[in-house]
């Protein structure tokens, strides 16, 4: 049981920097999951707080002590890889007793250990397997178990699901997030799937480019990004941005994306737009579900406006469509009975009350 | 393809002598002549020779009568040849496991150079293998020299009297595995290598945080890993050192008093320089049950453990 605190870690690679400096406090039992683009640097700080890459400069703490020179072996964390990293040499029960063995528990508190954790995987049965006659899924559990029957102060995993086929990947995330709720041990998961991070974390950490761009409760990221990255990294389909300006008019703020196309600003943002009236470089951030079709009843800062759609991509619950406004491609989601068809015109309707202002040249979320 | 290749000519020839073509056609026919070369190759190669070996052992002196198991008899009273028996063992064993500690110490040095420089240093250690052995030995020969070597030069400047390496039984002894081991351990080195190369790194990683100390990955991780190259290459060697002639040739010739010979050199001895080619067959021969017992162990695990790992 044990907070973790990242203090200004840098990691160099020989004149390359990887990680450049970033700060973050992990509380007990909390479940933090690190998500960015591949070469953000998530991985590699992952590996920094286990212990398995040195860290150029900087703090790590686990549980209160300072670890930067403790070698893994002393940190008392577990690890899930990527490609589990079982010993194929050794059965299933050896594979999780391996770490109690080297610490000489007795014995028969290893077998109450691993009978337990064998029972919240439910891998019971197999414990007299060899990896190699166990199918991903079982082979996932398995490296989950070796972490659990640790009791370690920290849980990491580094990409755990990727090897996974997307069913088997969608019913291994609940099944952490269940282990999770058992075991509550402070964890920190690695990944490039927002999905995963979003669904998972406590608190999810956007990285990028070596930096954390935001960290937050998934719903917060989701609804309040502080930078445009974090905008478009978080949902699916990715938030639209579209170019535009901010024109005022008579004590009132309108965004113009087009000649043609304009929409006013919810008069609760006026204040904290009107500095910016009349700047370049700015961009609209609108989600997918924010442009649907029109309905009759007419909500505030919701605004209709007419489109040829391009492309229309039926989901089934939902119908995704595309149009272009001033050169770019914009996604809406539509009510698969709204009479979307290619190349036909239809009647959208904007909800402006979820808008984000960015100023593209800072990436700011305004 | 072999089918492709059988329905060809048979299609163009007439089916008048179609009972030969359909043999012809089937796969199992063009295996066999496909295998035929190297099945004439090993039976004018290896089963003929052997099975000579066999036949001229049960000659008398002159090769004129048929003496039966005479020359075994002969063999089994005496003592040179339990000493070659001996000598043999003593060699080929403290010769294989010390090639065996030395490569797998190497081999984890050189692992750990970075890999731009690792060429190099993996050249450079090979070199003891590629040499002709008999032209490597003829250098340790001069090394060895009792009055103008190197080595006793070197013992002299430390004030240690002079070794006789190659005159007195157990420094002789000592000399020939040092020669053998100084040849054989590269080949130990760069298989144990190429098994080290194939041990995933994430395993190790695994093992440190499960609490690992270096031994301890090592003997839980390293060496299970790599069981069948070491019980392989192990075995290869065990042979290969067993049936050595040229060092010990080059070396000592046997002496002193016949203690450094091991089966080749006696056999050489007794059959070609004395004169008696069916005892040194005889001689011979006896490498055969002591390498088929140790094969078929260490053969038999490999397999049993192939179909887990």
């Amino acid at each position: 049981m044990a907070q973790v605190t990242l203090r200004k870690v840098v990691k160099k690679y020989d004149e390359v920097l990887a990680v450049r400096g970033i700060d973050l406090d992990i509380v007990d039992k909390e479940f933090i999951v690190l998500v960015g683009p591949s070469g953000c640097g998530k991985s590699t700080t992952l590996r920094m707080i286990a212990g398995l890459e040195e860290i150029s400069d900087g703090d790590i703490a686990i549980g209160g002590d300072i670890v930067n020179d403790v070698p893994p072996k002393d940190r008392d964390i577990a690890m899930v890889f990527q490609n589990y990293a079982l010993y194929p040499h050794m059965n299933v029960y050896e594979n999780m007793s391996f770490g109690l063995k080297l610490k000489r528990t007795p014995k028969d508190e290893i077998e109450r250990r691993v009978k337990q954790a064998a029972q919240i995987l439910d891998i019971t049965e197999l414990l007299d397997r060899k990896p190699k006659q166990l199918s991903g899924g079982q082979r996932q559990r398995v490296a989950m178990g070796r972490a659990i029957v640790r009791d370690p102060k920290v849980f990491l995993f580094d990409e755990p699901l990727s090897n996974l086929d997307a069913k088997l990947r969608v019913q291994m995330r609940t099944e952490i997030k269940k282990v999770h709720q058992k075991v509550r041990t402070t964890t920190v998961y690695v990944t490039h799937d927002q999905v995963e991070a979003m669904t998972l974390a406590d608190r999810v950490v956007v990285m990028n480019a070596g930096l954390i761009e935001q960290v937050g409760a998934p719903n917060d990221l989701y609804h309040s990004p502080a930078t445009k990255f974090v905008a478009g990294f978080i949902g699916s389909p990715a938030m639209n941005f579209l170019p535009c300006q901010l024109e005022q008019a008579a004590g009132a703020l309108r965004v113009r994306l087009s000649d043609k196309l304009s929409f006013p600003v919810p008069s609760d943002r006026t204040a904290r737009y009107t500095s910016h009236a009349g700047k370049s470089g700015l961009v609209l951030g609108l989600r997918p579900e924010h442009i649907a079709e029109t309905r009759p009843h007419v909500e505030p800062n919701q605004h209709d406006f007419d489109m040829a759609i391009d492309v229309v991509e039926p989901m089934g619950m939902e119908t995704l469509v595309y149009f272009t406004i001033n050169g770019t491609e914009v996604c809406g989601r539509v009510n698969p009975n709204a009479g979307a068809a290619d190349g036909k015109p239809m009647k959208l309707r904007a909800d402006l009350s979820n808008m984000h202002l960015i100023d593209d040249a800072s990436g700011k979320v305004l | 393809m072999a089918d492709i290749a059988a329905r060809g000519p048979a299609a163009v020839t007439g089916d008048s002598r179609s009972g030969l073509h359909k043999l012809m056609q089937r796969k199992s026919t063009i295996a066999f002549l496909m295998a035929l070369p190297l099945i004439v190759l090993i039976l004018s190669l290896v089963a003929y020779p052997a099975g000579y070996a066999i036949y001229l052992a049960m000659l008398n002196k002159g090769m004129t009568r048929f003496v039966g198991l005479g020359n075994f008899d002969f063999l089994f009273g005496r003592e040179t040849f339990w000493m070659v028996v001996y000598q043999s063992c003593l060699f080929a064993i403290t010769a294989v496991i010390f090639k065996a500690i030395i490569g797998f110490v190497v081999a984890h040095f050189v692992h750990n150079i970075p890999s731009k420089g690792q060429r190099k240093w993996r050249g450079m250690l090979l070199v003891p293998w590629v040499i002709p052995p008999a032209m490597s030995t003829l250098a340790w020969l001069w090394l060895f020299d009792p009055s103008y070597s190197a080595f006793n030069w070197i013992l002299a400047n430390f004030g240690i009297d002079r070794v006789p390496w190659l005159g007195e039984t157990g420094w002789a002894r000592f000399s020939v595995i040092l020669v053998n081991v100084w040849i054989g351990a590269p080949f130990f080195m760069i298989m144990y290598l190429a098994a080290l190369k194939s041990v995933p790194e994430q395993l190790y990683e695994a093992a440190s945080i499960d609490g690992a100390t270096w031994w301890q990955r090592i003997w839980y991780v390293t060496l299970p890993m790599m069981r069948n190259i070491i019980a392989i290459t192990a075995l290869f060697s065990l042979i290969v050192t067993f049936a050595n002639f040229d060092i010990v040739r080059v070396l000592t010739k046997g002496d002193p008093l016949n203690t450094t010979h091991v089966f080749a050199t006696w056999a050489f001895r007794v059959g070609i320089e004395s004169g008696d080619i069916p005892l040194g067959s005889a001689v011979s021969l006896f490498m055969v049950p002591i390498l088929a017992v140790a094969a078929t162990f260490i053969l038999r695990d490999i397999s049993k453990r192939g179909s887990e790992v």
